[in-house]
């Protein structure tokens, strides 16, 4: 047995000067999140109005800097009086993402490396203490599984897997891109977060995205959450998509958790600002927003604080109108029917089909999965389901030069 | 109301910036420079002369700072032996980096612009780069470390106000430095319309030159500007947009 040695690199707590990162931390969210609470019917309307014109950089209060009006537009967009105008904000974010996106509808798959996991979080499958059955996929099991993927039409494929610096190495991860860029056109990573080094030797092996879910943007939540491992250092978590975006990954994705903290309206905020303060720093960037919505998994966790679903679509349509040009993405937790009725409202992206144990696709896979999918139709069926509702399912959207 | 626009470290409390050329006669620069209110001037370096008795920066007041421009420039090797010069005759190191190569709309020079804008940031200048409204030419311009970008509202001295109102928009919101409307100002309602749409500063010379009463039209303007100003930040009403009946969106909530 080789034994390989993890180097103990000292993880900053700082935020660097003039990160995305940096800049949220700087936010006043508390009087931000007060915003919603005196939000007016009269508020409501201006907000409305200006998402309706399609934004406009120009208007708008100037104080809270660069985007600041789009997340005091969000603000009002998700106080009680703009819920009770629910169908108004739907129709104008249907017609935004109509406007930017076209109808159509892209389709990915999570490719689950390893659920190998040493850091212990209260809502995850993988967690270290469950007593589950534990598997990473050998090199050529990952190609296995991504051929099976290819298969079915996938261009784009998200590799995921546990915390693991060990079994889940820089050098594993590589490897794995290095094996499937030849062959999958698209590749982003949904890892444990690395350094500005290791981010670069993905992005030269191919990897052309990075997704990381701050999970909970409220410390608080964040630290109650996370028990154990290195995903407790809060700062070093928020800092990993400048790093990406600094090693040159081109695409970000970043997302709340959400069911995880009770104030789902103050972790919608802070994911917007965030996506602002990475669009403002890092450009080139294309930024997305997910949300998930916390699932049942392994150790019996219960989501403490559910989102109830037409909080859920306010949350999908205030982000849609305040952000018309980020991508928003949704993974197989929703059930069916709560997709299908998802997609004219904003949603621009789409895992289907999807197996959230690894080895799962190419055959069967005795690995614990992440979390339980609800929406389980083969992508075949999601595609023609989206066909029948006048969208394009779009495959593939990328070519590495 | 605290509300002071920082460049490079220096600190403005007026939002509307004069430029020096085109004035019938020294005094009556020096009193719309007084009207005006301005705290920065540019001035040609072409037009300075310090081997005459008087010269165009004698109509300057203690107080405003002389931002040089490098106008007549037609390549970045040019702009910087301007900058160079200044230096050397003991101006401030801010400079207006202006490189007109085509003599009949003296349209900035995009490419020789930003080589010239990373050669003097790297000598030390403070740089502020007249440029055209393209949006992704002022990230590119920024990144160089230039203290602000000056796009064009329209043509120098076309007086059109901003035919690049739409450009502007995208500049104004992905800008992480200040960002100034320079060129084409004719009218304080177009200054008035730069600082609503989210400028944070004016640079006027024509339409307050020229005018028939300069120090009143320098006046005209420091008002408009303090009103497109003041409307920035009260927020400005989004026109109505007629919605469109479409069949329910959200029918399948309960």
């Amino acid at each position: 047995m080789t034994v390989t040695t993890v180097e103990l690199d000292s993880r900053s707590h700082q935020l660097p000067a003039g990160s995305a990162a940096a800049r949220l931390a700087g936010l006043d969210l508390a009087a931000l999140r007060a915003r919603v609470e005196a939000a007016t019917d009269a508020d409501v309307e201006r907000a409305l109005r200006r998402a309706a014109g399609g934004g406009g950089a120009g208007i708008g209060p100037a104080g809270a800097g660069p985007g600041g009006w789009r997340l005091d537009d969000l603000a009002v967009l998700l106080s009680a009086p703009a819920a009770a105008r629910l169908e108004e904000l739907a129709s104008v974010a249907h017609r935004l993402t109509v406007r930017r996106f076209g109808r159509t509808v892209h389709l990915f798959a999570p490719l689950y490396l390893s659920n190998q996991c040493v850091s212990v979080c209260t809502y995850c499958g993988f967690s270290a203490g469950n007593e589950i059955a534990r598997r990473t996929l050998a090199v050529d099991e990952v190609v296995a599984e991504a051929d099976a993927l290819l298969a079915r039409g996938f261009r784009q494929v998200l590799l995921v897997a546990g915390e693991h610096a060990r079994i889940v190495s820089k050098d594993y991860l590589v490897a794995c891109v290095e094996a499937l860029a030849p062959r999958v056109p698209s590749l982003s990573v949904e890892v444990q977060v690395w350094d500005t080094a290791t981010y670069r030797r993905l992005v030269d092996a191919g990897c052309d995205g990075l997704v990381v879910y701050q999970e909970a943007y409220d410390r608080d939540t964040y630290a109650a959450c996370h028990l154990k491992g290195k995903k407790r250092n809060y700062e070093w978590r928020l800092g990993a998509p400048d790093r990406g975006a600094e090693a040159g990954m081109r695409r970000l994705g970043i997302g709340a958790l959400l069911g995880l903290h009770p104030d789902w309206r103050s972790e919608t905020l802070a994911t917007a600002a965030h996506a602002v303060a990475l669009i403002h720093r890092w450009w080139r960037v294309e930024v997305s927003v997910s949300l998930p919505r916390l699932r049942p998994a392994a150790g019996d966790f219960q989501a403490g604080h559910p989102l109830a679903d037409r909080d859920f679509v306010q949350v999908l349509c205030a982000l849609r109108v305040v952000l018309p040009d980020v991508g928003i993405s949704l993974s197989t937790r929703e059930s069916a029917a709560f997709r299908d009725a998802l997609v004219p409202l904003g949603v621009t992206t789409m895992s289907a089909g999807s197996h959230t144990e690894p080895g799962g696709y190419a055959g069967p896979s005795d690995a614990e999965p992440q979390f339980e999918v609800s929406d389980d139709r083969s992508p075949e069926v999601v595609a023609a389901t989206l066909r029948r509702a006048g969208y394009d399912p779009v495959w593939k959207d990328w070519q590495r030069s | 109301m605290d509300d002071r626009l920082v460049i490079a470290g220096r600190s403005f409390g007026s939002r509307l910036f004069l430029g020096t050329g085109k004035f019938p006669s020294e005094p009556s620069l020096a009193a719309a420079i007084a009207a005006s209110g301005t705290e920065l001037v540019t001035v040609a370096l072409r037009r300075i002369d310090p081997t005459a008795e008087r010269d165009i920066l004698d109509a300057v007041p203690d107080g405003v700072l002389v931002m040089t421009n490098t106008s007549g420039a037609i390549d970045a090797d040019e702009a910087v032996r301007l900058a160079r010069l200044a230096r050397a005759a003991g101006l401030p190191t801010w400079i207006k980096v202006e490189v007109t190569p085509d003599p009949r709309y003296l349209l900035p020079d995009p490419v020789e612009t930003l080589r010239a804008c990373e050669r003097l940031v790297a000598d030390g200048f403070t740089v502020l780069p007249y440029c055209p409204a393209d949006p992704m030419l002022c990230k590119h311009l920024e990144e160089a470390g230039c203290a602000t970008v000056m796009p064009l509202g329209s043509w120098i001295g076309s007086n059109q106000g901003l035919r690049t109102r739409g450009a502007l928009e995208i500049i104004v919101e992905q800008a992480l430095v200040p960002v100034v409307v320079d060129a084409g100002i004719g009218a304080p309602s177009h200054a008035a319309e730069a600082l609503e749409l989210g400028a944070d500063a004016v640079l006027v010379n024509t339409a307050i030159g020229t005018a028939a009463d300069p120090a009143a039209m320098a006046g005209a303007f420091r008002k408009a500007v303090e009103a497109g100003r003041q409307a920035r930040l009260a927020g400005l009403a989004a026109p109505r947009v007629t919605a469109d009946a479409s069949s329910p969106l959200t029918g399948f909530l309960a």
